[in-house]
């Protein structure tokens, strides 16, 4: 397991049941796998969830990590991003120190990169910007020179691009009408079969 | 199926194990669980084993499962009596035995308030079993008690925790009782990746086929893939009896104290096929000059297995009579004469090394010779384990049952007691050390409660934390810090006569035969106690973090020098 450490992206869909952020997080914190970030939210399906996550590591890690992942009960499916086109996004809250000399400028500054002021001190502007990384970042480095009091990111969160859904198919067993409808019925997937389809995991 | 009239949640969950076919558990009972075992008296066809410690219930439903490939079940109340499970959870993890372990908990209004003999057992075990449920609400108990069966067995088995509130259990119960799941049936290798170690197995010059526990339930059709392709085989210590040890192309056990054949086999191989395992660190000492020479073709069910240690050159997803059944379907006429008689030279070097000196060595030989084809072989931790896995031969999977993935100590004799109650015509032998005996002891009383009969406890007893001392001798200069036993270990004999247990003693080789010929024969389990020299090591052994090739192979060469 060599290679270079590096952010990888992977999602994950989970039945909605207790404990199963602290499942996920135990195994990574077990085998000693950062997570560089986590968002997880409701889905389109009652009773699933989707988390993304960026883990450091060398591309084995990863696959390790992932394949560890596939174990897990209430885990539905992984989705490695690096295998399809996505599209990622960041949500930033950034309170930047201004000056009557700075003010203008970083709102120009702030105008250009499609930022928000979401809220006003005597002091400080808060502003909200969504991105991708890269976004993220540039803005944070225009802002640092006037002084960054405090930030809070989201961690990113993402889907794969085009026109399939990233729940493959054989999860709604036939079609859309057949959605999951409840956790149970989640429970009653044979999981062994789920994985098996799960392609490029070794 | 049905609605029931007049059924709480606790009868719910009997009529689900009832239905799964489940017809003895082992348990201990107390408050948080009593509505369980009140409703127990309404299922007189369940059989109910009291333990007389947790560990040992639990221990004990992993030998019924280790013997028989059945689920193993174990209940217990909250707090203290659920943490005793922890051990056995663990144990039941690492050597992939499916296991349904129940605990009663606090009524549900005071979970989270740390009420009496509250603990958060699902949060406790989450990182030891392959999935685990706290049961809110009644009606959901079959449905997940179904579910976590099924969990338990399907794919690399593992041990499943429920657990149930008091109220819950108490609870009426208008919910669906549900039939147990189909038969979760093999994992198909595909069969690309099937062509593709066909393919390497073509080319081998010095192959090797190395057999792990994942493959105890697959001994026929290993067995025939073997001899198909007459490659030699080792069998790891999990994997003890998945391939008979009569066979010529049997080479043993691998790793730290594996065979001379087969560590030498696996260090010169070509091509290496792995079924059923997960590369223990015990087995391949250090990773990196593991199989050096070898492309790897890997089997197993797990695909998180695959890859984790020991780089892969084919990866085969399957379970392994499936897999195995498919490579010898491919089998191509196939020789190497040099190889084979490399093989034997390295076989028979094992053969001169069998003890015959006093000691724990010729001692284990002794007893393990006596065993037949059908006889259970248990084992606790220590040096008498790594001794009997040398010198046993199993012709039959699933006769050897052992603490292979955690090493429990405490593990042995409880497994062998529910290994005889699974197997009731068989005798169940457990050969321990004087220290994990000890860990366990109390479940003689087990034995008596239920007039098991066929029971043969073997104590070696070498008034030292044997394995422990070994090392120390080793790699610490003989300081022998905290292992000496022989001050304080009770009168074996009498500790059983406690019980109402027969024992015999044996102190040398010559009153050793006729001693082994008495407790064999004595009607009903007894105890054996075998006193022996109180240094003598375990060899060959391959010192943690060296190769396998580094093996020092005798006691002799250990004693030169080889102290680092
Ligand atoms: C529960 C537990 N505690 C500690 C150990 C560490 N350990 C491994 S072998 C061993 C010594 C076992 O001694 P004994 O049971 O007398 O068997 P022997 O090695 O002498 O055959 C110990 C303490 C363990 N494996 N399990």
């Amino acid at each position: 397991m060599t290679g270079m450490e590096q952010d990888h992206l992977v999602s994950v869909i989970v039945r909605d049941e207790p404990r199963v952020l602290t499942r996920i997080t135990a195994l990574f914190g077990r085998r000693a796998y950062n997570i560089k970030s986590l968002s997880v939210g409701s889905t389109e399906h009652p009773g699933l969830s989707r988390m993304t996550f960026v883990v450091t590591g060398n591309r084995g890690i990863v696959e390790q990590a992932m394949k560890q992942l596939e174990k897990l009960i209430d885990v539905v499916h992984v989705i490695d991003h690096s295998l399809e086109k996505f599209v990622d996004r960041e949500l930033l809250l950034v309170k930047v120190h201004i000056t009557n000399d700075t003010r203008v400028e970083v709102r120009h500054i702030a105008e250009d990169f499609r930022a928000r002021i979401v809220d006003v001190g005597r002091h400080a502007l808060t502003f909200e910007v969504t991105g991708d990384e890269g976004k993220i970042t540039a803005f944070i480095e225009q802002m640092r020179p006037f002084g960054i009091l405090e930030t809070m990111r989201t961690g990113r969160v993402a889907l794969t691009r085009g026109s399939n859904a990233d729940i493959p198919s054989h999860i709604y067993h036939d079609g859309e009408t057949a959605a999951l409808k409840s956790p149970t019925q989640t429970a009653l997937l044979p999981r062994e079969q789920d994985a098996q389809t799960v392609e490029n995991l070794f | 199926m049905t609605q029931q009239a007049d059924m709480s949640g606790a009868k719910a969950l009997w009529h689900t194990l009832a239905a799964h076919g489940i017809d003895t558990v082992f348990g201990y009972p107390g408050g948080a669980i009593m509505p369980v075992y009140d409703a127990l008296t309404y299922y007189p066809d369940i059989r109910h084993i009291l333990a007389r410690h947790e560990q040992g219930a639990i221990h004990a439903a992993e030998g019924w499962a280790k013997a028989t490939g059945q689920i193993g079940v174990c209940i217990a109340t909250s707090g203290p009596g659920a943490t005793n499970l922890v051990t056995g959870l663990a144990d039941a993890m690492m050597d992939s035995v499916p296991l349904l372990a129940i605990t009663g908990n606090v009524a549900r209004h005071l979970i989270g308030t740390d009420a009496f003999q509250e603990a958060d057992i699902t949060g406790i075990t989450l990182p030891i079993t392959k999935h685990n449920y706290v049961v809110q609400d009644p009606d959901d108990l079959p449905r997940i008690v179904a579910e976590a069966i099924r969990i338990a067995r399907s794919g690399r088995p593992g041990p499943v925790l429920v657990d149930i509130p008091k109220d819950v259990q108490l609870a009426a119960f208008g919910g669906e009782l549900v039939a147990p799941h189909a038969d979760p049936g093999r994992l198909a290798p595909d069969p690309q990746a099937i062509q593709a170690a066909v393919t390497l197995l073509q080319t081998a010059q010095r192959p090797v086929l190395m057999v792990g526990g994942g493959a105890q339930g697959a001994a026929a059709e290993i067995t025939a893939f073997a001899r198909a392709w007459q490659i030699p085989t080792v069998t790891t210590l999990m994997g003890l009896g998945a391939f008979p040890a009569s066979d010529p192309l049997w080479l043993g056990m691998p790793g730290m104290h594996g065979s001379v054949a087969a560590n030498r086999a696996i260090s010169e191989a070509d091509v290496l096929i792995g079924v059923g395992l997960r590369f223990d660190d015990r087995v391949t000492g250090r990773v990196k000059d593991f199989a050096r020479h070898a492309q790897i073709i890997h089997v197993d069910l797990d695909a998180a297995e695959i890859g984790k240690i020991v780089r892969t050159q084919v990866s085969v997803r399957a379970d392994a009579a499936s897999a195995a059944q498919a490579l010898s379907e491919a089998a191509t006429p196939y020789v190497h004469p040099e190889w084979t008689a490399q093989i034997q030279t390295w076989k028979a070097r094992d053969q001169q090394g069998s003890p015959t000196a006093w000691g724990a060595g010729s001692a284990v030989r002794q007893v393990v010779e006596r065993l037949r084809p059908d006889d259970i072989l248990s084992t606790d931790v220590g040096q008498h384990q790594m001794l009997a896995a040398q010198l046993a031969r199993f012709e039959k999977p699933r006769r050897w049952i052992t603490s292979g993935g955690l090493g429990t100590m405490g593990f042995g004799f409880p497994a062998a007691i529910g290994a005889a109650l699974a197997e009731p015509q068989v005798t169940s032998v457990i050969i321990a050390g004087d220290g994990g005996f000890q860990m366990t002891a109390q479940e003689l009383a087990t034995l008596t409660k239920y007039r098991i009969q066929n029971v043969k406890i073997c104590i070696i007893n070498n008034s030292f934390l044997g394995m422990v001392r070994q090392w120390q001798e080793l790699f610490h200069e003989r300081r022998y810090s905290e292992v000496y036993l022989g001050d304080s270990n009770p009168d074996f004999l009498k500790l059983a006569g406690a019980y109402g247990i027969e024992g015999f003693r044996a102190d040398s080789q010559d009153n050793l035969p006729a001693a082994i010929d008495a407790w064999l024969a004595h009607p009903g389990s007894a105890l054996l106690e075998v006193v022996v020299p109180q240094e003598h090591g375990v060899f060959p052994m391959v010192p943690a973090g060296a190769a396998l090739h580094e093996m020092i192979e005798t006691e002799a060469e250990a004693s030169q020098g080889g102290s680092k």
